[in-house]
């Protein structure tokens, strides 16, 4: 019998629906990897029980005939999302046993859509981390192994590696992300996995933990794109709860997936070859110009001049809007609470504060606190929004020239877990090639690509324009047709 | 040009005032989220999600919010701002549970108004004077801490946390406790008439905060402080009077006042420093990521004007022309609904003057009598109209109208019925009278001869006696000039 968990979510959606397994046992598979990953850390909470339940219910309704869109497909779930019953902590100390009375838009929606929750998954602290070592309950480690005979740890990426690294493992066939500076794409590269972030407002953000509320974003992780669109087709749509979200309808992805590039323009920004980066990167990106000009594309240079400035606009405006969305967080309603004896108010706010947030958090918290503070708001917050709009025009001038724009999405492969924790700012680098569209809100996707010679895996990003996540799926899917990335980690756990 | 002056050692003073009015929203939701907002309910019975700030709830703009604080707008003819934005003004507190307060700095909704406050002689304003209003933003209510719940714990209730309030910023225009008054009521009834708050000052829907700086007359503004969450108008008056008095002798004493925030002890009237400007918060504004700007249409701005009702200057307007005097004008404007009740009794026929006199007398007599307002009023504009038209037309006298109303009141029934009932009608019947007359001139021989030895004023006392002698059901005009041909 073949290995359920290698299935990916459209070959458990039609399988189920042709009556070749059931529900229940597509679960129960994965619910046992899950079970069997421990030392991969990918999950703070596991819900095996809610898979069994949606199962159950997945194999009743194809009994009666009322399948739904993705009945049978058990799924794993960020630890952003608030789900109703189910601890909900964004790998806090802060949210240790918080349990929402609510669910979340986008996970309601998947419930809706048929899907069972696995378990919530592991990610940075308030999803700010590039490798997950952020996260209060312990760093997730990374499936992958470099094929230097070490057995050094790696990182699955941040913010969202729990979800990287689970789906890599074979935990679950594909799980929710957000991606508020790259959270979605970099832990996708480092895995060998795909993943999408929409345009700015396709996902409610209702219900999820609050980073950075103008770039946050949520999207699908999967093991290819096609299960990607479908994931993607489930998760996003109006919400009139909140108030940035896009009322447009939710175009059929899955169904206009095509590969032919044929009259397509891919632009290459020239500003995104960097000096001194890993050639490896660079050969990749190359092998990934050749593979969109084979799938008919037409290949334009472009220029996008504000790019330098992303990295430092980013660390400006996301830790700003961070300082206050965290600002709730202060022992009074919910959550953790530290009442020294004797303390007042204010103290009851430093010791709460001091003990729930870690090390990162508080950073970006007094960074954004420091940005926002009078006599230095205009130099930094008003200068960095002042640069995300030419950041914008950047991009919409470059799409006067194309329709979507390749590049790497990190830039570098997985690294050690512990190799950069003592540098923050050469953490913060690994996401300068995915702020820029997260800072403009454009749909961006990362492909596995290319394995590099430690045996790791390599990402490739496709930046498309607003709205047309479709372009850049098609794109997506015309390098995994070419890659031919079959690679996976060796299990070890 | 108020000569409101504090008289200082060094000569006199004059008192700079401007005001923060704030004035909650009279909507059934809150500004960003669908929780009720009824006064004196169950502590955090009334409180959503987002009020209490759990982890991932966003805020949704109230679109009735918006239309009500765009109409008080209109109403003190500002300018509607069609493109504004929510900042985020952040700083910790146990009754902000999003350890920020969504409100409008940079672009507020609606800018540049005005009001017009009245002369009031005897309070020192000697003519019309309009106040100018810098701006109106919306913004979110805070919770309230209860503090004698527990020994050494506080409490909070979040059921005001989210409930939208209209911050009205007044130009510093006023120079005295009397205009400062006057302002306050004023936009009080313009806040009323518009229906975008109710102006109870006691629930706390209306709160003002009294920024007052003092300077010698001609010279530059003073600094000055501002004395917070004053709720009613008598201690707006108090607070500037005080405050002007105390930075008069602070200065002449050789100190110097500090721009500092002083919060109002009505007990013991007077102000104390709360915090001043030096451990003043840094709030740290910045645009609201979860809210987009708000953009407002052409549609939806002809929908708030053309829903907005005769203001309170108009309609004095309307009733000085129709010939009612300026103090009964005040009166009848000054509230929205005996001004309304007025307009309807109006329709009825009435005859504006009578009726004017009428309302602001009899009926305004009798409801502080019965402890009752317009919002209970025993009678109806249409009772009142049939009791005005039975005057009018000559069925009854004005002083057996008196007495039909006190009837009307006791009975509830009708004036028409009452005075066919009791036998009230007036009488123009000339024999009757005439008999009467006789009867009176026959028992005062002494009046008659004084009074045609020139003793005019005696003129009254026949009238009197000849009405008393009809029980008052005699038309007065056929008395006096059946009176003068009997007299001679």
């Amino acid at each position: 019998m073949t290995d359920l968990t290698n299935l990916t979510v459209a070959q458990i959606r039609d399988g189920h629906r042709a009556g070749d397994f059931s529900a229940v046992e597509v679960a129960e598979a994965f619910n046992a990897n899950v079970a069997g990953a421990k030392a991969l850390n990918a999950f703070i909470v596991e819900t095996p029980d809610h898979a069994i339940a949606a199962a159950k219910a997945a194999d009743a309704d194809r009994a009666a005939g009322t399948l739904k869109p993705l009945s049978g497909v058990p799924i794993g779930m960020k630890d952003l999302f608030a789900t109703n019953g189910v601890q909900t902590t964004a790998a806090s100390h802060m949210l240790e046993g918080f349990v929402p009375r609510y669910e979340s838009t986008v996970s309601q929606k998947l419930w809706d859509a048929g899907c069972g929750m696995l378990g919530k998954l592991n990610l940075d602290q308030f999803a700010m981390g590039s490798s997950n070592e952020t996260s209060y309950f312990g760093n997730v480690i990374s499936p992958w192994k470099r094929n230097d005979g070490g057995n050094a740890a790696l990182a699955p990426g941040g913010s969202s590696g729990g979800s990287s690294s689970a789906i890599a493992a074979r935990l679950c066939p594909a799980a929710t992300g957000t991606d508020t500076g790259g959270s979605i794409r970099q832990p996708a590269a480092f895995t060998g996995i795909s993943g999408i972030k929409p345009t700015y407002g396709r996902c409610s953000r209702w219900g999820i933990v609050a980073f950075a509320s103008s770039l946050d974003q949520a999207g699908p992780m999967a093991r290819d794109v096609k299960d990607c669109a479908i994931m993607l087709e489930n998760m996003a749509g109006f919400d009139p709860k909140d108030a940035t979200s896009l009322n447009m309808s939710v175009p059929n992805w899955e169904a206009a997936l095509s590969s032919d590039l044929k009259g397509k323009k891919v632009g290459i920004p020239k500003e995104y070859r960097l000096e001194g980066i890993d050639p490896e990167i660079d050969a990749m990106w190359d092998a990934g110009i050749a593979m969109l000009k084979d799938a008919g594309a037409k290949v334009v240079e472009i220029s996008l001049p504000h790019t330098k400035y992303a990295l430092p606009t980013y660390y400006i405006i996301a830790p700003a809007e961070a300082s206050s969305n965290l600002a709730r967080y202060d022992g009074v309603r919910y959550g953790l609470r530290d009442l020294p004896e004797k303390a007042g108010l204010q103290d009851m706010y430093a010791a709460t504060r001091a003990d729930g947030f870690g090390p990162e958090v508080k950073r970006r918290i007094m960074i954004g606190t420091y940005v926002l503070s009078a006599g230095f708001y205009d130099a930094y917050y008003t200068q960095a929004q002042k640069v995300r709009t030419l950041i914008a025009r950047d991009f919409e001038q470059a799409f006067a020239s194309c329709d979507v724009i390749l590049a790497p999405t990190a830039p570098s492969a997985a690294f050690g877990l512990g190799e950069k924790m003592a540098d923050p700012l050469a953490m913060y680098l690994n996401d300068v090639f995915a702020v820029p569209a997260s800072l403009a809100g454009l749909p961006a996707m990362s492909v596995p690509a290319a394995l590099n010679r430690e045996g790791l895996p390599l990402g490739l990003q496709i930046i498309g324009k607003a709205f047309d996540e479709q372009g850049v799926l098609n794109a997506g899917l015309a390098i995994e047709e070419r890659a031919g990335f079959t690679a996976r980690a060796e299990k070890w756990w | 040009m108020s000569d409101y002056r504090i008289k200082g050692e060094t000569g006199e003073w004059e008192v700079v005032i401007g005001l923060e009015v704030h004035a909650q929203v009279t909507s059934n939701a809150k500004l960003f989220s669908g929780a009720a907002t009824a006064f004196g309910a169950e502590p955090n019975t009334q409180v959503s999600l987002v009020d209490a700030a759990m982890p991932g709830m966003l805020p949704v703009p109230n679109r009735e919010c918006i239309r009500q604080a765009v109409r008080t707008g209109m109403a003190i003819e500002a300018e509607i701002n069609k493109w504004s934005r929510f900042d985020r003004k952040n700083y910790f507190y146990a009754d902000l549970p999003q350890g920020y307060q969504i409100s409008q700095l940079y672009h507020p909704l609606v800018g540049e108004g005005s009001l017009m406050i009245e002369e009031d002689e005897k309070a020192g304003i000697p003519e019309p004077k309009r106040i100018g209003i810098e701006r109106i933003h919306v913004e979110q209510d805070a919770g309230k801490l209860m503090h004698d719940q527990h020994p050494t714990m506080s409490y909070v209730d979040l059921n005001r946390s989210g409930v939208a309030l209209m911050e009205i910023v007044s130009r510093p225009d006023m120079r005295s406790p009397a205009e400062a008054g006057a302002y306050v009521r004023k936009l009080r009834s313009i806040l009323r008439y518009v229906g975008s708050c109710d102006g109870n000052m006691e629930e706390g829907s209306m709160r003002a905060d009294v920024n007052v700086s003092v300077r010698k007359p001609g010279d530059e503004f003073g600094t000055r402080t501002e004395t917070k969450n004053v709720n009613s108008v008598r201690f707006v008056m108090a607070v500037i009077e005080g405050e002007a008095k105390r930075q008069v002798e602070l200065i002449e004493s050789g100190g110097t006042v500090v721009q500092e925030t002083r919060l109002y002890d009505p007990d013991r009237n007077e102000t104390r420093s709360m915090r001043s400007k030096e451990d003043a918060h840094d709030y740290r504004y910045f645009p609201d990521p979860d809210l987009l700007p708000l953009e407002l249409d052409d549609a939806f701005l002809a929908e708030c004007r053309d829903s907005l009702p005769e203001l309170p200057d108009a309609k004095r307007a309307r009733y000085l022309g129709e010939g009612i005097s300026a103090y009964n004008a005040d009166v009848l404007t000054a509230e929205v609904e005996s001004a309304l009740w007025f307009d309807t009794l109006l329709e009825t026929g009435a005859k504006s003057v009578a009726a004017a006199n009428w309302v602001t007398s009899e009926l305004f007599g009798a409801l502080n009598r019965l402890g009752k307002s317009f919002g209970d009023c025993p009678v109806t504009p249409a009772q009142a109209g049939e009791l005005l038209g039975l005057v009018a037309d000559g069925t009854i006298s004005g002083t057996i109208a008196k007495q039909v109303f006190e009837k009307m009141l006791e009975s509830g029934d009708g004036a028409a019925a009452i005075v066919d009932r009791e036998g009230l009608k007036q009488t123009s019947d000339t024999g009757a009278i005439e008999a009467e007359i006789a009867r009176v001139l026959a028992a005062n021989e002494d009046k008659v001869a004084q009074y045609k030895g020139g003793k005019e004023a005696l003129f009254g006392f026949f009238v009197g006696q000849t009405m008393k002698a009809m029980q008052g059901k005699a038309n007065p005009q056929v008395v006096n000039e059946l009176l003068k041909k009997a007299l001679g």
